[in-house]
């Protein structure tokens, strides 16, 4: 029972009045972020963390940053479910599946119960989530203790091939995507050896490509280019919210006790793999519809078919932390953009922060119970304010929007250069998305790129340049043989159509 | 948007596929160009500065090519528009002027282009009130002023209107 103890030190950690302050801050700063449309979960935090590069220098200081941006997070996934149930518009891509029942609900008048309904499955997603990396992630990061470059690189490979082997856009854009994010990472200074590389003589790219610039300008000005396609007005329902709707759905709500275990399971396990929330909720949305008694009605406004993506896509997102502390690989874009954070305060996020960060670690995991209980009370009490924030015009927001986003560029290195290629990557991101190449394996090739190559090059000197180094073992073996089954499974799947067809 | 959209496409999907995978193909020549003059082998002490690079560039242009290939095998019936003209006026009206904000901030500091920007905006597409345009950019601007300069002592660039009022 070490897992409790570590775990009450952790709250102790993470109860301080600052913390707190921070846990509540960050959660309202983080619903905002998910309604708006143009700032979500990564670019948010990417905007945000240059903001905290002072207050991690302060001892105990990088706790309270985490614990502000993970809060950010999390209000950020409790904030799509807002914009999808009320406007119809999902906010993350994770809520796409919840607008199915959601706006329907919405409709008809019963927008304070699929609300209700979304925030109550949101928060038992992630306690689920929450309870999983507690008593796991202990456990895997002891295991990866042993981790020598082959095997991180092996993780590395495993990740990236299962970017190519579960998404649902081409695999050869996946591909392209993710090489030219590993390609950006190289620009600049070679980790191993010291030389320039890619620079073009140019001084600007000395330090290379920065992935929150990446992040800010992909997601942030990119959406905001795809949110404009759409026209200028968001119309929506109204959202009533009181005590006695909330009462009355939490009455109701024990009623899908199974579906919401079905979605956590279907969630913590998607959320490891990398890309995992979105996929997590389609699947859990379909396996619902298949196994509940009113599985025709789905799409005509059931509180269950909100349960359930609801309940996967907040565990996903939460269980993709998981790997992100243990063993250093992010599950998600926005846990790509905490993993980045860390390494910017200091921190060698890896199995080795069990031993030697146990404050923050589990300050970190504490501040997950109590940030999903803020974000809660935060989301049931305001909605309507949060709502309110929509009917902004958007020839008013958007500007504002661009603004922000271009001071959060500035800021990671105070660089004009910054704010440029935050443009650059904008129009990126647009035609990236339209043409459905993935930004997530993208962004965290640029975040990992360095690592993976140093783990990989570091292995090869080990081995003499010998590839057989990644079977030399069970354990090294077994993720590269699952690497390789994941990155020819797309066309494994297209033969067997194939020959079905036939 | 309630006016009547412009429903011609701009371009199409297929152009689009195309143009972006050449790109693609580009961008690992020049990678791969680079890496070999800094050497993609292996050398007396493993692996040289250009060597990893070197194949992820191979792997993103043979990638590309794959792309560009079925870019062009897109048949006229299945090549929707990529964009509709209507569409691509309003995303150029926000994109050019922000190009033109990201330039505008060396010369005049972020509040000043900020306020332009905003203003500019809401002027423009939104067709404000002057004094509703002037006090919603005056605002957000002092209001970042604060949040950024004295707050989080974060201190973002500034232009000549600043150093006239002394807040440089």
């Amino acid at each position: 029972m070490d897992e409790i103890q570590s775990l009450m030190q952790g709250f102790g950690v993470a109860l301080t009045p600052t913390n707190l302050v921070l846990m509540f801050t960050g959660v309202i700063l983080g619903v905002i972020i998910g309604v708006l449309p143009g700032l979500g979960g990564a670019n948010g935090v990417a905007i945000l963390l240059p903001l905290t590069f002072g207050m991690a220098q302060q001892p105990g200081g990088a706790t309270s940053a985490i614990i502000l941006l993970s809060c950010i997070y999390w209000g950020a996934l409790f904030g799509g479910a807002i914009t999808s149930i009320l406007f119809n518009i999902p906010g993350e891509p994770w809520s796409v599946a919840t607008t199915f029942d959601g706006y329907p609900l919405a409709q008809q008048g019963r927008a304070g119960n699929a609300l209700t309904a979304a925030f109550t499955s949101s928060f038992v997603g992630a306690l689920v989530a929450v309870l999983m990396i507690t008593f796991l992630s202990p456990v895997i990061a002891n295991f990866a203790l042993e981790f020598g470059p082959p095997e991180f690189f092996a993780v590395y490979l495993l990740t990236f091939c299962a970017f190519i082997g579960t998404s649902k856009e081409p695999p050869f854009k996946t591909l392209a995507a993710m090489m030219l994010g590993f390609t950006l990472a190289a620009v600049g200074t070679d980790p191993v050896t010291g030389t320039l590389r890619l620079t073009f003589g140019s001084t600007r790219l000395l330090t290379g490509f920065d992935f929150l610039v990446a992040v800010i300008g992909l997601f942030g000005i990119g959406e905001i280019l795809l949110t404009l396609e759409e026209g200028l007005a968001f119309r929506g329902a109204k959202a009533k919210l009181n005590l006695r709707v909330v009462l009355d759905t939490w009455k109701e709500l024990p009623r899908y006790w199974l579906t919401s275990l079905r979605s956590s399971a279907v969630g913590c396990f998607m959320g490891i793999v990398p890309g995992g929330a979105t996929p997590a909720s389609f699947m859990s949305y379909g396996v619902a519809r298949r196994f509940s008694k009113d599985g025709d009605k789905f799409g005509t406004g059931m509180v269950e078919g909100v349960v359930a993506p609801e309940t996967a896509a907040h565990a996903a997102g939460t269980s993709a932390l998981l790997p992100m502390i243990t063993l250093g690989v992010p599950g998600s874009p926005t846990a790509a953009v905490l993993l980045g954070g860390l390494m910017i305060w200091g921190l060698q996020p890896g199995p080795l922060l069990f031993i030697e960060q146990k404050d923050f670690v589990w300050g970190l995991i504490a501040s997950m119970y109590l940030g999903n209980i803020a974000g809660l009370l935060v989301v049931l009490t305001c909605v309507p304010l949060f709502a309110a924030i929509l009917r902004v015009p958007f020839s008013v927001i958007a500007p504002v929007i661009i603004v922000i986003c271009a001071i959060g560029a500035f800021t990671v290195h105070n660089a004009l250069f910054d704010v440029w290629m935050m443009v650059v990557f904008g129009v990126l991101g647009y035609a990236f998305k339209k043409l459905q190449y993935p930004l997530a394996p993208l962004v965290l090739a640029i975040v990992l790129g360095d690592n993976a190559e140093a783990s990989f090059r570091q292995a090869m000197l080990f081995s003499q340049g010998d590839l057989a180094i990644f079977f030399s073992n069970k354990l090294v073996g077994f993720l590269t043989a699952a690497a390789l089954a994941l990155l020819f499974w797309p066309l494994v799947a297209w033969i067997l159509a194939k020959a079905r067809n036939r | 948007m309630t006016e009547q959209r412009e429903e011609r496409a701009a371009f199409r999907i297929k152009s689009a596929e195309i143009v972006v995978s050449a790109l693609f193909l580009a961008a690992g020549a020049l990678v791969m160009y680079d890496s070999v003059r800094l050497g993609a082998t292996w050398g007396d002490d493993g692996p040289k500065p250009g060597y990893f690079p070197f194949y992820v560039a191979l792997i993103m242009a043979a990638a590309a090519l794959v792309n560009l290939a079925r870019g062009f095998l897109i048949t006229p019936e299945k090549n929707a528009p990529f964009v509709l003209a209507g569409q691509l006026k309003l995303v150029l009206a926000v994109l050019v002027p922000s190009a033109i904000y990201a330039a505008a901030i060396i010369w005049i500091g972020i509040y000043a282009a900020s306020v332009v920007f905003i203003g500019f905006f809401m002027r423009w597409l939104g067709k404000y009130a002057w004094w509703k345009v002037a006090a919603v950019s005056l605002g957000v601007a002092v209001a970042f002023f604060f949040i950024f300069e004295i707050w989080f002592k974060v201190p973002l660039p500034k232009g000549p209107i600043e150093a006239f009022l002394g807040l440089d």
